[in-house]
């Protein structure tokens, strides 16, 4: 059993989010590039745009499938990792550090609600394994 | 790749194996199949440089016998088996009579009055109601796939560590030749085939020794490096080798003309099933072709995905980024015009218009020492 870091919160859709101050770092979970392989491409927004919260911002795709990616709160993006292009699978290798996805400046005040704690997403991703 | 049946999962004799080995279980064509156990890429490479072990017991057996089982055989399939000595195997395919697949098969010459044709796991029930049409008085047609499974060994590998398990001398056994000989003990056929472009063998067994099999090749081949593989890496090894799969590839709307498998078709044995399309169809010319190709831009084209040619459309059949190119390639259909090497091609790839290029197959040939 792999366990999550504590210090960000997560979706039931896989992806993770750590605020600091004003800016919020999305990535996907350990979790969710186990399950989709060696990723060979990382499609990513450009910087300036704005999503809602839950609104797809990328896709990433491995040699099995394509998955959507979608944002676990609302902003304006305003970085974009962009050594993905050459070294996607910094995103097998480091979901949690290296392999981060894009930088968001909160719009909605850090409002975390709906999202899940690293408990309360490690209990879901047991439960979704049991079917 | 699968077709919803509303039927349950079936399940081959090693199922509990692959549970057991980690391995991740999907439906596959009416089965219940691992599609990886450490990974895809892994078990690629695993298969291109040591070895790999695949459960292929969801294939489907039939088989025609009596003194005129040849005459059966040659009226459902395109290649000339009467050039079959015992022994010996050829790719072959069931055509409808309007020329398009019912199935892509490996046609295995036991006896004169004795042939083993082996297809498809999902096509299994409409290919053996298909040859049964076929069966005449003193040529029989009859559905083995239950008293089969069979265990693939693919890899540089494979003859160490399958040798000292078997009581024939596998070295000299050529490709597309097979054997009868013990495997662990148990009365079986080796034959030298299969579905990755590797060097390799395929065992067939009877299910109930399926597991003591296994489990002998994985206890031999674990020292060398072999390892389980599932049906991830099966499709990037056959997609390298540039192997047809049947609803990807090629289907009931597609002609061997037209796949590029022009070379299983022999014209000049006589009447099949299918023939005067095919002749028909030549006679008109070809207004498609099935091609390789090298995405040039970012991104994977997959099945079913659009694609424009100076020459008009086309679409692709398969796609993947491979361990071995390490680029993503993929097969098309794409007018003929459009068909010759260098041809460039856009492909819609979930909207995006991405750079393609016809390239030469297979993407993957195995070094020849």
């Amino acid at each position: 059993m792999s366990t999550y870091p504590d210090d960000r919160f997560y979706t039931k859709s896989h992806e993770w989010v750590r605020v600091e101050g004003a800016t919020g770092t999305i990535g996907i979970t350990d979790h969710a590039q186990q399950e989709l392989g060696e990723v060979v491409f990382v499609d990513l927004p450009d910087v300036g745009e704005l999503f809602d919260a839950g609104q797809e911002f990328g896709t990433i795709e491995s040699v099995k499938a394509v998955s959507e990616v979608f944002l676990p709160i609302a902003g304006e993006v305003v970085e974009v990792n962009k050594t993905l292009v050459d070294e996607p699978g910094a995103v097998n290798e480091d979901p949690y550090g290296d392999g981060w996805l894009v930088k968001l400046k909160v719009t909605s005040d850090g409002d975390m609600a709906g999202l899940l704690s690293a408990a309360a997403y490690e209990k879901f991703v047991e439960e979704e394994a049991k079917g | 790749m699968s077709e919803p049946t509303g039927l349950p999962p079936l399940r081959t004799p090693l199922f509990e194996r692959h549970r057991a080995l980690g391995g991740k279980l999907v439906p596959f064509g009416g089965w219940e199949m691992p599609v990886q156990y450490s990974g895809l890429t892994e078990e690629h490479v695993a298969v291109r440089t040591r070895a790999g072990l695949f459960d292929v017991s969801h294939m489907g057996e039939i088989r025609v016998r009596g003194p005129r089982a040849l005459e059966v055989v040659q009226k459902l399939t395109t290649n000339d088996a009467s050039t079959l000595l015992d022994g010996r195997i050829q790719y072959s395919a069931f055509l409808y009579e309007k020329g398009t697949f019912v199935d892509d098969l490996l046609t295995y010459k036991i006896a004169d009055d004795d042939y083993l044709l082996v297809v498809n796991a999902g096509n299994t029930p409409k290919d053996v109601a298909w040859a049964k049409q076929a069966a005449v008085d003193g040529g029989s047609v009859e559905d083995e796939s239950g008293k089969w499974a069979q265990i693939a060994v693919q890899g540089p590998r494979s003859a160490e560590i399958l040798q000292p398990l078997v009581d024939v001398e596998l070295a000299p056994i050529g490709y597309y030749h097979f054997r009868h000989g013990k495997v662990a003990g148990v009365p079986s056929i080796v034959s030298r085939t299969g579905y990755t472009g590797e060097y390799g063998f395929e065992v067939y067994c009877p299910p109930e020794a399926a597991v003591e099999i296994w489990d002998a090749i994985l206890a031999s081949g674990t020292p060398h490096g072999l390892i389980p593989a599932g049906l991830g890496a099966r499709d990037t090894l056959r997609l390298e080798a540039k192997m047809a799969l049947y609803g990807n590839d090629i289907d009931d709307t597609t002609t061997p003309w037209e796949a590029d498998l022009g070379w299983i078709v022999k014209m000049k044995k006589g009447e099949f099933i299918g023939r005067s399309a095919l002749e028909r169809q030549k006679a008109a010319g070809l207004s498609r072709k099935l091609v390789g190709f090298e995405v040039t831009g970012r991104g994977i084209a997959r099945h079913g995905y659009p694609l424009k040619t100076e020459s008009g459309p086309g679409i692709v059949t398969s796609g993947t980024q491979t361990p071995t190119v390490g680029k993503p390639i993929g097969l098309a259909y794409v007018p003929l015009a459009a068909s010759a090497i260098g041809t460039q091609l856009e492909i819609d790839i979930r909207g995006r218009g991405v750079a393609a290029v016809v390239v030469p197959t297979p993407f993957y040939k195995r070094p020849t020492a």
